[in-house]
């Protein structure tokens, strides 16, 4: 199957129409059971105490900050690579989502950091390069929205992707390359989980519940997209007959 | 087909030119983007040229063992902060977070006085990346496993 078997918006649409609901009851599900562990099964942490809950929100939401401008970057290479129709519509979709997690990942982070830290925000590296994602999304969102021809704002939003995917790996490994107040990863690391498996599992059922989320609402936003594009089009049609 | 090959050379080009003007960047303010500096590499950082009374920095590391202490006035506290090499006296003036105590990690923010002791501002608790519940916690120590700097 080439890659251009769903560039057919008639098909793309059809088969998101399927995938969207089964997406959103798995997420819907996952989460219940995941917060359900998080909260009231997994132990309290033998140095942070009940404090510890705030990781079960926070790393599956930075996971998803670092993992929608994966996605957005690698859509707008296709885009502007082998001109996907799709691309497009999917970095555009996936912006508003990464930035929402983004967000929930700074907040949480910041009240996690009062009771642990002592204090709300600090400019380590970590938290600095996790903020510049934020103003990156925005960025890209504005972008869009700044430039009325579509196509020459896919063509800008999609460079401008590209050159703030220079901060992905600059986040991931900021804790290992520099001193932070952060600590560095407990899960993806070199060897093996420093999180004892009581509290990985929930951890782990949260990142799917926030990942299966994802999926759902970037296919209601690429159909709303495509939605507007038609409707956009029948004007159009109508207007020059 | 070519032009769709070009556009992936110039995409790939341009990716990898802007990376690698990124990392020298970064290299280059390396001084400027660690949060804190170790006792050692303040040591070092003394040894090279005095630090001026005034200028404001963090170090960071261990609070060593048996180094916590009050001075006569009952408010000030005095730590020594260890990299297991070189060891930094702090005396500090203000509320602790929750977290300190002898063994744990922190940064302490403030500057370097007339007699060579550090005098913090503020102090923030660092923790580290591992997360177990408090009998596994108990069980390593018991059994000697333990592995963490932590009490």
């Amino acid at each position: 199957m080439s890659m251009h078997y769903f560039a057919n918006p008639a098909r793309f649409t059809r088969l998101a129409g399927r995938i969207q609901p089964l997406a959103g009851c798995l997420a819907a599900i996952l989460l219940i059971v995941g917060l359900y562990l998080a909260l009231v099964q997994a132990p309290a942490d033998y140095q942070q105490g009940e404090t510890v809950r705030i990781m079960f929100v926070h790393v599956p939401s930075a996971w998803m900050a670092l993992f929608c401008y994966s996605f957005l970057a690698v859509a707008s290479a296709v885009a502007l690579i082998w001109k996907h129709p799709l691309a497009d519509l999917a970095a555009k979709a996936s912006a508003p989502i990464g930035a929402g997690f983004t967000f929930l990942a700074l907040v949480t982070g910041s009240l996690w950091g009062k009771p642990m830290w002592g204090t709300w925000w600090v400019w380590d590296a970590r938290l600095t390069s996790v903020l510049i994602l934020l103003f990156l999304y925005l960025g890209y969102m504005a972008l869009w929205q700044a430039i009325e021809d579509s196509q020459k704002a896919a063509k800008a939003a999609a460079v401008l992707a590209l050159v703030g995917a220079v901060n992905v790996p600059i986040i991931k490994f900021s804790v290992d390359w520099w001193n932070t107040l952060h600590q560095p990863a407990s899960v993806l690391r070199m060897d093996g989980p420093a999180i004892h498996p009581s509290m990985l599992w929930p951890l782990l059922i949260m990142a799917l519940a926030f990942k299966a989320y994802f999926v759902t609402l970037l296919l209601a936003r690429m159909r709303m997209e495509l939605n507007l594009r038609r409707i956009r089009a029948l004007r159009l049609a109508e207007r020059s007959s | 087909m070519t032009r769709k090959r070009r556009r992936l050379y110039i995409v790939s080009g341009f990716m990898l030119i802007f990376a690698t003007a990124a990392a020298l960047v970064l290299m280059a303010f390396e001084e400027n983007i660690v949060f804190f500096y170790s006792p050692t590499e303040l040591a070092r950082k003394m040894e090279q040229q005095p630090i001026p009374p005034n200028r404001r920095l963090r170090i960071g590391g261990l609070v060593e063992e048996g180094s916590l202490g009050r001075e006569k006035d009952g408010v000030t506290i005095t730590f020594r902060v260890t990299d297991t090499v070189e060891v930094i006296n702090v005396r500090f003036r203000g509320f602790l977070p929750d977290l300190f105590r002898e063994g744990q990690g922190i940064v302490a923010e403030g500057s370097v006085a007339a007699d060579g002791k550090f005098v913090a501002t503020e102090v923030l608790a660092k923790h580290d990346e591992t997360y177990m519940p408090k009998e596994v916690a108990e069980a390593l120590k018991e059994a000697g496993q333990w592995q963490g700097d932590h009490e």
